[in-house]
């Protein structure tokens, strides 16, 4: 059968080779050497859409899905509860089928509603300005690196050993693509010498945990240095915005609002940052004008900023992001809004420490970390995490994240707003009876 | 029309000579014209010391960016504020009030390899011409 | 549309005291809240009905045009349809409900469907491995040039400093090549479009890491010396890296690896129909040979006997990503790739290229043609005659809307004069485009007639012409609210 995606026949194609002046598809190839051109590939035999959604019904069916398990896995991807609107906004084949939004007289749609993205998340973090967003939360704390030693004109990138440790993994690597130093500091030996362009922190910590972020502020501005914070964007609904510890750059994992876990992508790189850098911020910003009839409009302003301008010099390379991973989270806080995000926030909260009071109650269970956490725990179990998880597995529960290989017999637990009580006490339960 | 008294470099800027060894330095109708709506300058802070054709700031229009290079060598005396608070200055009036820096020269004899103003219009025409 | 709602944001709908969902009560008893200066003072967001959101931005879409709607002919941007199934499938829980720190035996189904997926593109570009950690084509660019680099590295040759770009490359190649430290060389074309191997000869030595070249080029042309570049960069010592968003004009017909290509990078959004979102999630998976496969950016899938599981190659250059790559676009390419086959693949390249080379011919006697030969998925046009009137390719762009199309790329590659770059792609009806072609041909007589109608468009169109110059100027880029 022909195929649905090609809108002409033979007929059709035959006309156009008379028109261009060829008798056969072929001769338009000739500039390829004959050798190249006949290349064999084995590949499997194509299958219609009636079979495939059936094969690849299969290989998602294979998969422990957070649907039909109580999951407490958190490690910087969450589980957190859609609205059903954000996902029919984000099906309209005009939201998802176009480009990005270059020509603006018939992109409105788009840049307005990037413009919302950029204002909401200002909102959330308290800082001045946003980008568009980048490719995740990972990314975006390395180009918040790249921007620090940019403005700073230094080379050194200092991480506390309290961040997510694949962060790190990824901040390493583009470091080392521009030849800059890392250097990994421990909370309590913050020591930041005058070669330091940036200390890079997460609140609350990949432990869970909060840290005293002013005080890493300070230690940062006094040896001329920017403080770059990654925070959790949920925990802005109760928790204090990382703009009033005196943040320079505030990036995020905007996977948890509004978007599935979606096995770690698509996700967003929220990037936010104080006005000063404006210049030096990279990726697509969208700033409002008026167009010829003198009415409002949006527009992607500052572009000289971008790869297609300044090639060579450009703030970043990043052309295509997460476009519509960032209006889902647009979507998502509008829904949401004040009250609701604030009441999320609650809910994890509230339920995370019913549970790691109950789970630490369990003999041979204790809780790592004392001090204050949001929706995360460390608990130091009494056998080998790999075990309890597999057990857990069994019984249908994901449980929480090994961390054997940082701190003997432990594991990190989440809790948020999607689990309910039957589902913690039933963790309980099974821990207990292991 | 291109100004006789003062002289040109190739980067399109421009010098006019003050009393007591200074110079009063922008860039050209032609530079401006092609670079579109000036948006943004980046200057250099007084006390810099710059050598002749060193790049010294950045112009960015909407579709550009473009280097600034110092027609002579000395140091930045200041900067033209007005026209950094108000671009549009750099295309209304590149060679009056949309100025840029103000430098004290360190070798006026540097003048003698700039083009005056009929050299640098044929310079310019030639350009033109190439497409 | 509600008369007035068309210039409202969130704030003016913004109420206190609405909601937008719902959420349950809490059901465990409440902790101790931690001290006040930890806690937020106030949270200011927009209170909104759940109404008032899906109208806010049903709306919002109705100003957009996109792919669903019409022909959309971007240079090197690959605009084909995005089916319809595959957002089906890639919604399936057991693909979004899944958390890249399960274990591994939780997910054997996303891990064979990754694999596979790596297998395929390695098959389809002639390559020995496959990393799907990038995220986007610039992400890919990255990885190649940072295993480029390790390669080099590794072989003690750590003088090579130097990238060598053609004159047509696009924008993100430079930029990339800058954030890995590199310094950038650019290699002229010809006046027939191909590289000037003479300056390639001389560019070449033993300082270059590199040759990235886009094939075919983003003039749109196949560079038939591609056995002499070949020879020459890899007898100097160099590799041969692509940037494989053309590859729609290659599909199923020219192995990469065949070309002489150490690695290429591609784009699952542009060849392999992943929607394109107004700007992404892309995926930008790199393909490489065997001389490169330990460097590959980790981690990859795997297959034992076991199952599948993660690996992390050798040397690899690091992780892009928090995770895995973008998955929940690699599951379209995946399914795309499963409908169409080999033949299918090989379709899409002929009529691809079918379609690029009967705009060529229907439009070459109205704009001017720099290279006048046969094309491949894309052409390249110059509205030089038209800027003899006073008339610029931006003004023909922006007429274009008026009758209802999405311009063509514009003002790239820069080594064409006021360049329009027009890639139809092999979707594409020969009625979609005789219809575009009429409104060229009529924009073309409208330049010479009436060109004010041109230089003041769109007329048409949601916004007129937007005015970026007060956008950079002023700098609104946020409302704020305060409570």
């Amino acid at each position: 059968m022909p195929s649905p995606y090609l809108s002409n026949t033979d007929a059709d194609r035959g006309v156009m080779l008379q028109e261009i002046g060829v008798s056969s598809a072929e001769e338009l190839f000739q500039d390829i050497p004959e050798k190249f051109r006949h290349a064999r590939f084995t590949l499997p035999s194509p299958l219609s859409e009636l079979e495939l959604k059936k094969e690849l019904g299969h290989l998602a069916d294979l998969n422990a899905n957070t649907g039909d398990y109580a999951c407490f896995l958190g490690a910087g991807y969450y589980q957190h509860f859609v609205p059903s609107v954000v996902g029919h906004i984000i099906a309209r084949g005009e939201f998802y089928t176009p480009y990005t939004p270059y020509q603006a007289e018939i992109s409105q749609g788009t840049l307005q509603a990037i413009y919302e993205y950029q204002s909401l998340v200002c909102q959330l973090t308290g800082m001045e300005v946003s980008n568009a967003g980048m490719y995740d939360g990972s990314t975006a704390a390395a180009e918040a690196a790249l921007m620090a030693c940019r403005i700073t004109g230094k080379s050194k990138v200092a991480v506390l050993s309290t961040v997510n440790p694949k962060y790190t993994e990824v901040v390493d690597t583009y470091v080392i693509g521009r030849n800059l130093l890392l250097e990994n500091m421990q909370p309590d030996s913050v020591k930041l010498t005058s070669d330091c362009a940036c200390l890079v922190v997460q609140q609350p910590n990949f432990f869970g945990y909060f840290e005293d972020v002013g005080a890493y502020a300070r230690k940062a501005h006094d040896a001329g240095a920017l403080l770059i914070v990654v925070v959790d964007p949920v925990s802005l609904g109760m928790f204090k915005p990382p703009a009033d510890y005196g943040a320079d750059i505030v990036v995020a994992e905007g996977q948890s609002l509004g978007n599935p876990v979606s096995f770690g992508g698509p996700g967003l790189g929220i990037f936010t940052c104080r006005k000063e850098y404006l210049r030096q911020l990279p990726g697509r910003i969208v700033g409002r004008t008026v167009d010829a009839a003198g009415k409002p409009g949006y527009v992607m302003t500052l572009q000289t900023r971008e790869q297609h301008i300044r090639r060579g010099q450009a703030t970043s390379n990043i052309c295509t992001n997460e476009a519509l991973v960032a209006l889902a989270v647009t979507v998502y806080l509008a829904t949401l809004g004040k009250q609701g995000l604030r009441r999320v926030a609650e809910l994890c909260y509230h339920k995370s420490h019913y549970a790691a009071t109950r789970i630490s109650q369990l003999e041979g269970y204790s809780l790592v970390f004392p001090q204050h956490f949001f929706k995360e725990f460390v608990i130091r179990c009494p056998i080998v995490p790999q075990q309890i998880n597999k057990a857990l597995l069994d019984k249908g529960i994901i449980g929480g994240l090994d961390l054997s290989h940082m701190i003997d017999n432990s594991m990190l637990f989440c809790v948020t707003e999607v689990n309910t009580r039957q589902e913690i006490d039933r963790l309980v339960q099974v821990l207990g009876a292991l | 029309m291109t100004p006789k008294e003062y002289k040109y470099s190739p980067e399109h800027e421009w010098i006019c000579l003050e009393p007591e060894g200074k110079g009063r330095m922008g860039i050209t109708d032609y530079a401006q014209s092609h670079l579109g709506d000036v948006v943004f300058l980046e200057l250099p802070s007084p006390g810099t010391q710059v050598k002749q054709l060193g790049k010294i700031g950045e112009v960015e229009s909407i579709k550009a960016v473009s280097d600034i290079f110092t027609p002579v060598s000395g140091e930045v005396l200041e900067i033209n504020q007005t026209v950094i608070d108000e671009p549009q200055l750099l295309n209304q009036e590149p060679y009056g009030n949309g100025w840029l820096v103000r430098l004290k020269l360190s070798n006026p004899a540097e003048l003698d390899a700039l083009m005056n103003s009929d050299e640098y219009d044929a310079y310019i025409a030639k350009l033109e011409e190439e497409g | 549309m509600e008369t007035g709602m068309r210039y409202k944001t969130l704030p003016d709908i913004s109420r206190p005291g609405k909601v937008g969902c719902s959420l349950p009560e809490l059901d465990v008893p409440p902790a101790e809240l931690p001290q006040p200066e930890l806690l937020r003072q106030e949270l200011v967001l927009p209170e909104v009905s759940e109404v008032e959101v899906v109208r806010y931005f049903t709306a919002l879409s109705h100003l957009n045009y996109a792919v669903d709607l019409g022909f959309y002919p971007l240079g090197s941007c690959t605009m084909k349809y995005n089916p319809k199934w595959h957002e089906d499938v890639a919604r399936f829980p057991g693909f979004t409900s899944i958390h890249p720190c399960q274990s591994v035996g939780s997910v054997q189904g996303a891990l064979q469907l990754m694999f596979e997926l790596q297998e395929y593109l390695a098959e389809i570009t002639g390559m020995s491995a496959t990393s799907l950690a990038p995220m986007a084509g610039a992400q890919g660019e990255l990885a190649a040039i940072l295993m480029m680099k390790a390669y080099h590295w590794a072989r003690g040759d750590e003088a090579r400093n130097k990238i060598l770009i053609p004159d047509t490359a696009h924008g993100t190649n430079p930029a990339t090549a800058a954030m890995c430290g590199f310094e950038v060389n650019t290699v002229p074309s010809t006046k027939e479009g191909n590289i000037d191997l003479d300056s390639l000869k001389a560019a070449m030595n033993e300082k270059v890491a590199a040759l990235t070249l886009t094939m075919p080029t983003t003039l749109g042309l196949f560079d038939p010396q591609m056995a002499e570049i070949n020879q020459l960069v890899h007898q100097n010592g160099g590799l041969l890296c692509s940037d494989g968003a053309n590859l729609n004009a290659l599909l199923g017909r020219v192995k990469f690896g065949d070309l002489g290509f150490d690695c290429v990078q591609l784009n699952l959004h542009k060849t392999f129909s992943t929607p394109h979102g107004g700007g992404g999630p892309g995926s930008g998976p790199v393909c490489v040979k065997s001389s490169l496969a330990d460097f590959l950016p980790s981690p990859l899938v795997a297959k034992d006997g076991k199952g599948y599981t993660f690996i992390s190659p050798a040397k690899s250059i690091g992780r892009l990503g928090a995770a895995y790559g973008n998955f929940g676009v690699m599951v379209k390419a995946y399914a795309y790739i499963r409908s169409l086959g080999a033949e299918g693949l090989r379709e899409v390249s002929t009529n691809a290229v079918i379609n690029a080379n009967y705009i060529k011919e229907k439009l070459k006697d109205y704009y001017y043609l720099p290279y006048d030969r046969t094309c491949m998925h894309e052409v390249v046009f110059s509205g030089r005659k038209q800027k003899a009137k006073g008339v610029r390719t931006l003004d023909i762009a922006k007429r274009l809307l008026d009758y209802g199309f999405h311009p063509p790329t514009i003002y790239f590659p820069l080594v064409v004069d006021e360049a329009i770059m027009i890639e139809p792609t092999e979707t594409e009806s020969k009625e979609t485009l005789d219809a575009f072609i009429e409104a060229m041909q009529a924009i073309a007589r409208e330049a010479e007639e009436t060109p004010d109608i041109l230089r003041t468009a769109p007329h048409n169109t949601p916004s007129q012409r937007l005015d970026e110059t007060t956008a950079a100027r002023s700098l609104d880029l946020r409302w704020q609210m305060n409570d």
